[in-house]
């Protein structure tokens, strides 16, 4: 039986509801939500057509016009959650893949690390040594395809979001805030600090799977030099 | 006819101009939203499913979506085409193009499409469909990453779209079944529409959201007592809103959590955004509302300048409005296929 059970089930409009086991952050919460989310994914039921674990709980979209979604989604819902939360855990826990994400941290990479570094009083050195030390875990994918919001940052590296987002952060730049660690899939505004950037691409549409991570999986960041940060940059464009 | 070369896999339709933004679109990707991947599709899916009834083909092909301001396109081959959703002024070879019907389009035929005069998305189906290889799943274009539909992007000019390769074939058998006395390449009568703004300020129904009650109770009024106007920023990602400041009471981070299509979120300034087909997968604004599902296609025909005043509607209301609207669909699409003599299975 799980320890962590969800404290409330919401409507999301009519056509999803979040199941909601934590309003903060923490990792126990995560695990308990990704383990409901695997028990929820087995019973393959034809109207959830989306099973979303995200930071905090699980979110099911249905499909509105499928046959047989039931007139009281909620009911059913509450019924299934039940159901699954009394099942053992064990066949939905999975010890997640272990991904190995090559980062440079040299400082044309590293946008932020000084600002951190004079921030939590430490050096820029062992900034990048506390950052690549820990092993992190995907606790949602999200925002847009292929990006993985990961747990595991050591919290006397931990600043909140910058007061200003920057309008433009390079695709592949790998960035922490708010306990967190993420790594941006596309170009795109972004307001974490940028700590360094990987060559590999967290998605390509033409690429089986296309998304690099998944939740669940088990991350950790070695660091290499700008000149492998290019060698592996150009591979990944033949690819 | 000399020097006709009879195209195949080929030179279907060619842009000449690609108006303001048009994409191939369906109803979405499914099942991969645990990856970030969001469904997507057809912003207005009930003029897309009409517009591909009309010229007899399976609801789930692609569609161009055509945004406010329309492309000009020029057909190759002899076609079977529909133009449903928002009114168009659209000319075939200077005559005003019928909409919501099927007409029959003639090789070297132009479709000039200039302003929207009324909603701002129209969907044009061709017989046969758009043959694009489906990605992730789906014909859809996903502008964000740049995959799905046309080579992941936007048509410009020059393009060249590919049609089915019996598409004449296709069109004059389908067209054949249709009893089109009295009418050029064309029938007499028409699918209603159901998506246009009927008013110039729109009624859209919303439950609350999973943070109405951390706004201030003046703010909790007002997003129900302002008529919120759609800014020109607005895309298929979402609808930015202006009006009133929303206030919250209980302030702080929220953690990332999951967005929906309707989901209406508050970031900081206060000024709400309608998420979209192409809106993100999770986000951390407090969510104030949620558009009820029976509600989004009308949203999406709503262009910047249009405006809109939300009503609170219960989860039970917005059910039996969802199996009401659907109901209503298929009685109409089931009658535009029996023209064509297909029997449907619902």
């Amino acid at each position: 039986m799980m320890s962590v059970i969800p404290h409330a089930i919401l409507p999301l409009g009519d056509s999803a509801v979040y199941i909601e086991f934590s309003e903060v952050l923490d990792l126990a919460v995560n695990e308990a939500a990704q383990t409901l989310a695997a028990k929820i994914r087995a019973q393959a039921i034809a109207w959830i057509v989306d099973i979303v674990p995200t930071l905090g709980g699980v979110a099911l979209h249905f499909d509105v016009e499928h046959a047989d979604l039931p007139d009281s989604p909620l009911e059913v819902i509450q019924a299934l959650v039940s159901k699954c939360l009394a099942m053992p855990d064990d066949l939905a826990q999975e010890a997640g893949r272990l991904v190995e994400i090559p980062v440079c941290y040299e400082a044309e990479f590293g946008l932020d690390l000084a600002d951190i570094a004079a921030r939590v009083g430490v050096s820029v050195e062992e900034v990048v040594q506390r950052h690549a030390a820990a092993e992190y875990r995907v606790l949602m994918m999200g925002f847009v395809p292929g990006g993985p919001y990961m747990g595991g940052l050591d919290p006397t590296i931990n600043l909140p979001r910058r007061s200003s987002p920057r309008t433009k952060v390079l695709q592949g730049s790998v960035a922490l805030a708010n306990l967190q660690v993420v790594i941006y899939p596309f170009t795109t505004p972004g307001g974490w600090h940028i700590v360094g950037r990987t060559p590999r691409r967290m998605f390509d549409a033409d690429r089986q799977p296309a998304c690099l991570m998944s939740p669940r999986d088990r991350v950790r960041f070695v660091p290499i030099s700008a000149a492998e940060f290019r060698r592996l940059e150009a591979e990944e464009a033949r690819r | 006819m000399i020097g006709r070369v009879l195209s195949t896999a080929s030179g279907g339709i060619e842009v000449v101009r690609p108006g303001m933004l048009s994409t191939l679109q369906d109803l979405g990707r499914f099942g991969q939203q645990q990856l970030g991947i969001v469904p997507g599709g057809a912003m207005d899916t009930v003029a897309h499913r009409l517009a591909n009834a009309l010229v007899g083909n399976d609801l789930h092909e692609a569609t161009l979506e055509v945004t406010m301001l329309g492309p000009e396109l020029l057909f190759h081959q002899e076609t079977l085409i529909a133009l449903s959703g928002a009114r168009f002024d659209a000319l075939l070879d200077g005559q005003p193009l019928a909409l919501d019907r099927p007409v029959l389009v003639p090789e070297g035929s132009r479709l000039k499409m200039r302003q929207a005069v009324a909603g701002a998305r129209a969907y044009l189906a061709v017989a046969g469909g758009f043959p694009v290889a489906p990605v992730l799943g789906s014909r859809s274009t996903y502008l964000p990453a740049g995959f799905g539909g046309w080579n992941g992007r936007a048509l410009v000019a020059g393009d060249s779209l590919d049609l089915h390769t019996e598409v004449r074939a296709i069109s004059l058998a389908r067209f054949e079944k249709l009893d089109a006395r009295g009418a050029e390449r064309s029938v007499r009568w028409s699918a209603p529409s159901m998506t246009l703004p009927v008013r110039h300020e729109i009624i859209v129904r919303a439950l609350l959201g999973m943070h109405f009650a951390w706004f201030t109770d003046q703010a909790q009024s007002e997003v129900f007592e302002a008529s919120w106007r759609v800014l020109a920023d607005s895309n298929r990602i979402g609808f930015r809103l202006t009006g009133p400041e929303l206030e919250r009471e209980k302030t702080g981070d929220i953690i990332s959590g999951p967005t929906c299509l309707g989901t209406v979120q508050v970031p900081a300034g206060g000024l709400p955004i309608v998420l979209m087909a192409d809106h993100q997968t999770t986000g951390g604004y407090a969510k104030i509302l949620e558009v009820v599902s029976a509600d989004s296609a009308n949203l999406a025909q709503l262009a910047p300048g249009g405006s809109l005043r939300f009503k609170r509607c219960s989860l039970e209301e917005a059910l039996l409005r969802r199996r009401r609207a659907k109901a209503d669909l298929m009685t109409k699409i089931t009658a535009i296929q029996a023209k064509y003599g297909q029997l449907t299975i619902q």
